[in-house]
């Protein structure tokens, strides 16, 4: 399982490994927002919360199509499925790899950005906290979504498509724990209804991307 | 019950197995056993059900029909494409292959299949041949009793043919067994069996409506 861990970490860092590709796109969809509504600071720290969770969705499933795809291509994945490892930990390990190269930068760029948006300074540590318990979440119900598209020619729209509407709840709790915290309101609900949902996703997902996996190799 | 052909203890068995492609039945009816010690050659014209049959045998896909018997974790699988990933070196490609196995065959598989040289090499480099040789490495790698692959000698020089055919010897040697297809003459003794005369009905009904327990 580490193995499979660190051969994806490496394989992200090397050449083509789309590592730094999300970030980027993070990066762009902060600094296109305030020009797009215009640069007054009271507009700006309206949204600056949704905009950023909004940001973070994106940016994790523009890379969500190569956790299975470049290794159904080459083959490994039907060699990883006669392997002795379980296909719902190779999901798992392959989801984990995906949050490092991906969710992990995203969470640590968030306050640099936050300043771009005019974020209030009371959300910051509220945003920091969000994106470390949501985009987990984002990564493995995103494995489940390739899972299922695994094999199919071009599968990346349709890929967003069937991943978007899941990502709703992750969202709408996300960004409502960093506005509440800005507000200087209580965030509890909305907080342990997020971390809920990633912990949901991460025990049940995995099992069930193996299965599609399994489906889709026959 | 075995089969009549099964005297000695045999590693793998199959009885009136039949297998499905995409809802339609390509075989049905094969029967045969593998002893440790021996290889078994798949022949057969293209689209006779070789690679469907390997996949079925490697646990990829549910049989339709019959039984299919085979130790536990005794299976290593090699496919048409060999699952090598072009920015890793040939040595990390196999290294990790050793990991997830739980071996430490990683450099004597290098040796044996010739890759020394190349080690340090990125496999998005090599050549067609030198890929498929460390695709074949791989499966030295796993140290599996039975190797199941499928034409393994595409793109291979004469010399790497040859190279291969020792590393298959050495392994049936030790009490291994290997089920290959393939459509050119090996230079070690194998027992062949073509698969033709199973081509099933094609309009036959898919009996098998279980679900395929082998990923859970």
């Amino acid at each position: 399982m580490r193995a499979l861990l660190l051969r994806d970490l490496r394989l992200a860092f090397r050449a083509g490994g789309g590592f730094g590709l999300s970030l980027a796109f993070f990066l762009m969809v902060a600094v296109i927002v305030p020009l797009g509504v215009g640069p007054a600071p009271a507009t700006l720290a309206l949204i600056a919360a949704g905009v950023l969770w909004v940001g973070a969705l994106l940016a994790a499933l523009l890379s969500l199509d190569r956790i299975f795809a470049l290794d159904y291509e080459d083959g490994s994945l039907d060699l990883l499925a006669t392997s002795p490892l379980p296909l719902g930990g190779v999901v798992a390990m392959k989801a984990l790899a995906h949050w490092l190269t991906t969710g992990l930068p995203l969470v640590a760029a968030s306050p640099v950005l936050a300043v771009l948006l005019n974020l209030p300074a009371q959300g910051y540590f509220w945003l920091l906290v969000s994106l470390a318990i949501g985009t987990p979440a984002l990564s493995i119900i995103g494995a489940f979504g390739a899972s299922l598209t695994v094999g199919l020619k071009r599968g990346g729209l349709l890929l967003g498509l069937l991943v978007l509407p899941l990502y709703i709840p992750t969202l709408i709790f996300g960004a409502e724990v960093v506005k509440s915290g800005a507000a200087g309101a209580a965030i509890g609900t909305p907080l342990a209804a997020l971390a809920a949902i990633t912990a949901g996703a991460w025990a049940g997902l995995p099992l069930a991307a193996a299965m599609a996996i399994g489906a889709n190799l026959r | 019950m075995r089969p009549a052909c099964c005297r000695y203890p045999d590693v793998l068995t199959a009885q009136n197995v039949a297998v499905a492609r995409a809802g339609v039945m390509v075989l049905a009816g094969v029967s045969f056993c593998l002893n440790a010690g021996r290889a078994l050659i798949l022949r057969g014209p293209n689209g006779a059900g070789k690679t469907t049959l390997l996949r079925a045998v490697a646990g990829l896909q549910p049989i339709a029909g019959g039984v299919l018997t085979a130790g536990e974790d005794d299976i290593a699988y090699g496919a048409h494409s060999d699952g090598v990933k072009p920015t890793l070196t040939v040595a990390e490609n196999l290294s990790f292959w050793a990991q997830i196995y739980g071996t430490d065959l990683a450099a004597s598989a290098m040796a044996a299949m010739q890759l020394e040289a190349l080690a340090n090499r990125r496999a998005g480099q090599l050549s067609a041949g030198q890929k498929r040789r460390l695709g074949l490495a791989r499966i030295l790698v796993t140290g599996r009793k039975i190797w199941v692959l499928d034409e393994p000698t595409v793109s291979l020089d004469t010399a790497s043919v040859v190279l291969f055919g020792s590393a298959v010897q050495a392994h049936l040697a030790a009490g291994g067994a290997a089920l290959i297809a393939t459509h050119i003459d090996m230079s070690f003794a194998a027992d062949e069996l073509d698969i033709t005369p199973f081509r099933a009905d094609a309009h036959a009904p898919v009996l098998s409506g279980q679900f395929d327990e082998a990923f859970l």
